[in-house]
């Protein structure tokens, strides 16, 4: 039985007490690392088949509304975090090795690209808050009124100025926190919003077949109430994957603070190699969020 | 002898009476544990709580299905109002937090290590947390529903208030327009099925990282392949119920129009995901079940399970092909035509391996020794009640005959006697016979075997009626009905007490057994899976040392002894060659 | 990760059960960490260069076609799976497969029904879809 820096029972000070070797120790955590990637990556699925079924229903949809995305930011986002995966591995390699301040360093790297990456989100909703493209506020579910009868959900004012069915919203919409002013309507015409981070005029330069830019006429009538479907899930994939840039962040610094005081090294650094896992799955969504809601033809 | 006494370790001996309950004293050794025995007992103890208040409210339903009209309340409304909250609890309570975690967290947290010859699960700190996950998403869930009944039925206002009142199902748009406190009921569900995936995860990192040397693939006892399988589905299938919840949520909060039509959403689409999860689920039920009923009609009949591959075989099948079949809860939704074809199909093929696990069952049984104690009792109930259950199963796979079933007493009557007269009789079948292991305490076998008919009689008059006043068109979740059905509920009622009294009987043989039981010995049953190859009950890290394999059904190499009532090893072991020389001082773990 | 307090209990039967320190990973050399690098940078130019060109339909394809190449780089060599357990590469192929299946089947009901939906609800209405 060979021991390193055993305890007095003579087994490995990491090793715990129901598993046999290290190999098999660092194996399982792997393995069930590995087990909960899948579940992750069937609860996007259930986002991607909303997504799915929706594209397909609603393809003219979904051309128009990514219009609004910026393709710029969404690159460079994919860009970020393809690097802070880089690092990741990086650090992983060092913990491998006992690099203990590559360690440090790499995985300080991968926390700044994930902050990095959530500062680009905040750019892209404060300016989808601004242009009246949030989610769903209009639609809010209301409580039961004063007289007992149910407000059913807000529907938003057609653009185009048609009296929506339902009762009327502007009050109410007032009264809810959050909620845009009454007198914004719920998607702007590309020409005519304010002007914010992204250029709503389709720039040459950046946009792709400006020529055949979509206007909200282009839309068949009955999909022109229908867009904010593309925002409803361009809200959902990318909040919740943000939610899990989060977590992972907090992962990560986490592991930062242990790496910093020398936990990590050759014998033990599952915990590195499990968390960096976890990022790159991070990553990997975004390599299929970005084309599909920002790259739509 | 009855507890476990080692001589081995560091010059540490343990006392004759030292084994996981008595190692560690106090409340913190316990709530603080990683011992998947501790844990699996105080999920006993929470989920036993849950099971208990599920059917307190489901005599609650009966007795007012007793008549038509309203009987528990008096005005209508209030009346109506105070069903749909009582069925979403009954439902969402048994569903969510008996049915689904039941014998994985309870009983494969005990014995899923123990059969391996491990001494823990792969992660036990996950376990823990699991649990702990489990507690607060439970005692959330249980709040919520609970106050919304009390709220209805008293007339008042409680904090968290407004309940449920979708049914377990939160079919859109109502979940989505109700003013009942849908999201934090979806937030609670959402906390379970963490739970749940978790445990999943756990026990298929303990299945491939932790089987003793000798013990391949088939080697391995049927409860465990039967776990791999449930712990597949639970890993595949509740992400996507996480995910269904979550846009609820979001539905509801922000006004997410996935699902409300009257927000451009889609509700058939919301029934895809709802049961994409939801009909795997009925396999994470069913298929532990199954792995427990193979151990005791094996153990039962004194005789090697007959087809042992196909079952292990068939319960895989179950797992993959149970994810094939959704849409059958969908026939009458909407969903389209072709889908409709496509699913009604694959419904048929799902029923074979369960047929072939009920064949092999009975043909163990065919000319073996059988011992018909309470937990063989128990599984015999489960096989004739499968049967019945699984059978009706075809009737609703069938498009031409669900179009008139869906919906009505017919399926409630289905799923009861799948869930209810199957799981839950495994279940208990199981508790009788890992209990000597768990306790070290035997239970009364003259109660057992009492409460077991009483069980299965109440069972009966209470579920049988209900095909037949299906088939007649009594609507589910309806609190009035025609005076023609009268005779069908008031039937069912009466079982359900019957059923009632059988339950409770069964609740207070256990407890008894706690207190006044006789020590058991460590293989009263004669079983040759690794759990009775140590003491009951067992010491804290189960084994002294890894454990020599087997075929976990060869019972020849157990004797009777009528001295401690319990079975020992057979000296000279007649089917294994001349075993090493046992080193000094053991008797074996 | 084991550095709780070890009770008496606990520790009384270890010597029995073996316990050999043997974990000799694979590491990824600095090499390869940068060659994907490059990789995911090219193929990242490439998808969004594809979105200039119109192929019609196919632009989806290729965009899915692209981000499964990535993905596959990502996977092998950042997520070391090129040199572990064959097992975690069908753990991960199996999740994708059910995730198919969800989406595949969840599409063909949709579309098939839409048109019973289109034709019930008039267009341009103020009414709900």
């Amino acid at each position: 039985m060979t021991t390193g820096g055993a305890s007095e029972t003579g087994r490995p000070p990491h090793l715990a007490h129901h598993f046999e070797s290290s190999s098999q120790q660092v194996e399982t955590g792997k393995l069930g690392m590995w087990i909960f990637l899948s579940t992750e990556i069937l609860m996007f699925g259930g986002l991607f088949c909303a997504y799915s079924v929706y594209r397909a229903n609603h393809p003219d949809i979904f051309f128009y509304g990514h219009q609004y995305l910026d393709t710029m930011l969404g690159a460079v986002n994919t860009v970020v975090l393809i690097a802070s995966s880089l690092t990741m591995a990086w650090a992983v390699r060092c913990a491998q090795l006992g690099k203990q301040r590559g360690l440090v360093g790499f995985l300080a790297l991968t926390l700044v690209g994930g902050a990095g990456f959530m500062g680009i989100k905040a750019v892209e909703y404060t300016h989808k808050w601004h242009t009246g493209k949030w989610v769903g506020t209009a639609n809010m579910y209301h409580p039961a009124k004063a007289d007992g009868s149910m407000a059913p959900p807000k529907t938003e004012a057609d653009p185009a100025g048609a009296e929506p069915a339902g009762p009327p919203s502007g009050a109410e919409a007032a009264s809810q926190p959050f909620a845009p002013p009454p007198d914004r309507s719920q998607v702007l015409m590309p020409s005519t919003g304010p002007s914010g981070m992204v250029a709503l005029e389709p720039s040459p330069a950046l946009e792709p077949k400006a020529a055949e830019h979509v206007e909200l006429e282009d839309l068949p009538p009955a999909e022109r109430e229908r867009v904010h479907i593309f925002f409803q899930i361009y809200f959902m994939m990318t909040g919740l994957h943000g939610l899990h840039v989060l977590i992972g962040m907090g992962l990560l610094a986490w592991l930062l603070v242990r790496a910093a005081r020398g936990v990590f090294g050759p014998r033990y650094y599952a915990p590195v190699d499990c968390v960096g896992l976890y990022w790159h799955l991070v990553d990997l969504i975004w390599i299929f969020l970005f084309p599909l809601l920002y790259l739509i033809h | 002898m009855s507890t476990g006494t080692t001589t081995t370790g560091a010059g540490a001996t343990t006392g004759a009476n030292d084994n996981y309950l008595t190692c560690d004293r106090g409340i913190r050794s316990w709530l603080l544990t990683l011992d998947h025995k501790r844990i699996g007992l105080m999920y006993m103890v929470v989920i036993l709580a849950s099971f208990f208040l599920g059917g307190l409210f489901a005599v609650l339903l009966r007795t007012e299905l007793i008549n038509p009209g309203p009987t528990l309340l008096a005005e209508e409304e209030r009346a109506w109002d105070f069903y749909n909250h009582m069925f979403t609890l009954h439902g969402a309570v048994m569903v969510f937090m008996f049915i689904i975690p039941g014998i994985p967290a309870i009983l494969g947290n005990f014995v899923l290590p123990l059969m391996l010859g491990a001494r823990d699960v792969a992660f036990p700190r996950l376990n823990l947390m699991s649990f702990y996950l489990w507690l607060i998403g439970g005692a959330f869930f249980v709040w919520v529903l609970l106050s919304g009944v009390i709220e209805v039925w008293l007339g008042i206002d409680l904090p968290g208030g407004g309940g449920l009142d979708t049914g377990w199902t939160f079919y859109t748009p109502y979940s989505t327009t109700t003013s009942s406190a849908v999201v934090p009921a979806l937030l609670g569900a959402f906390t379970l099925g963490f739970s749940s995936i978790l445990t999943g995860v756990n026990f298929i990192a303990s299945i491939h990282m932790l089987r003793p040397e000798g013990m391949r693939w088939f080697r391995m006892p049927l409860m465990l392949w039967a776990l791999y399988g449930t712990s597949v589905i639970q890993v595949l299938a509740t992400p996507v119920l996480g995910i269904t919840l979550l846009l609820l949520v979001a539905e509801r909060v922000l006004g997410v129009g996935i699902f409300d039509p009257s927000l451009g959403g889609d509700p058939v689409l919301f029934q895809h995901f709802f049961w994409f999860y939801s009909h795997p689920a009925v396999y994470i039920m069913i298929l532990p079940a199954m792995g427990i009923i193979s151990e005791l009609i094996s153990v039962f009949s004194r005789k090697h399970i007959f087809g042992y591959k196909f079952i292990a075989f068939s319960s895989i099948a179950i797992a993959l092909l149970g994810f094939l079949v959704w849409g059958h809860h969908m026939f009458t939704s909407g969903q389209s035509a072709l889908a409709n074809a496509i699913f009604s199909l694959l419904t048929f093929s799902v029923s074979i391996p369960s047929a072939i696990k009920v064949f092999n069952w009975l043909a163990t049984l065919y000319r073996g020794s059988i011992w018909l104690a309470t937990p063989l009792l128990y599984a015999l109930g489960f096989i004739l009640l499968f049967a019945l259950g699984g059978l009706t199963g075809l009737f609703l796979g069938a498009l031409a005959t669900d179009i008139h079933f869906h919906d009505t007493y017919f399926i409630v009557a289905h799923f009861h006697y799948v869930m209810m007269g199957s799981t839950l009789f495994a279940f208990i079948g199981g508790m009788y016979y890992w209990w000597p292991k768990m306790f070290g305490k035997m239970y009364s076998e003259l109660w057992g075997r009492i409460s077991a008919v009483v069980v299965f009689i109440g069972f009966n008059l209470t579920f049988f009626v209900q095909f037949v006043a299906g088939s007649q068109g009594m609507p589910r979740r309806y609190a009035n009905y025609a005076d023609a059905y009268t005779v069908y509920h008031q039937i069912s009622t009466i079982g359900s007490y019957v059923l009632a009294v059988g339950l409770v009987m069964v609740g207070f043989n256990w407890l008894h057994a706690l207190v006044r039981g006789r020590t058991a010995p460590a293989n009263p049953w004669g079983g040759n899976t690794l759990e009775w190859h140590c003491p009951s009950p067992p010491p804290h890290h189960n084994f002294s040392r890894p454990q020599r394999v087997g075929d976990p059904y060869e019972f020849r190499r157990w004797r009777f002894d009528p001295e401690i009532d319990g079975y020992v090893r057979v000296e000279g072991d007649p089917v294994a060659p001349a075993p090493e020389p046992a080193p000094a001082g053991t008797t074996d773990s | 990760m084991s550095q709780h307090e070890r009770k008496p209990h606990e520790t009384a039967h270890d010597d029995a059960w073996p316990a050999v320190d043997d974990d000799h990973p694979h590491v990824t050399p600095v090499s390869t960490l940068l060659a994907v690098f490059g990789a995911l940078l090219a193929l990242t130019a490439l998808t969004v260069g594809v979105t200039y060109v119109d192929l019609g339909p196919f632009n989806l394809w290729i965009a899915l076609l692209v981000a499964a190449s990535k993905s596959a780089v990502v996977v092998l060599y950042f997520m070391h799976l090129r040199w572990e357990n064959a097992f975690f590469g069908q753990i991960l192929i199996g999740s994708l497969f059910f995730v198919a299946l969800f989406i595949g089947i969840a599409l063909v009901d949709t579309t098939e029904y839409r048109p019973e939906i289109d034709a019930a609800s008039p267009p341009g209405a103020a009414g709900r879809p």
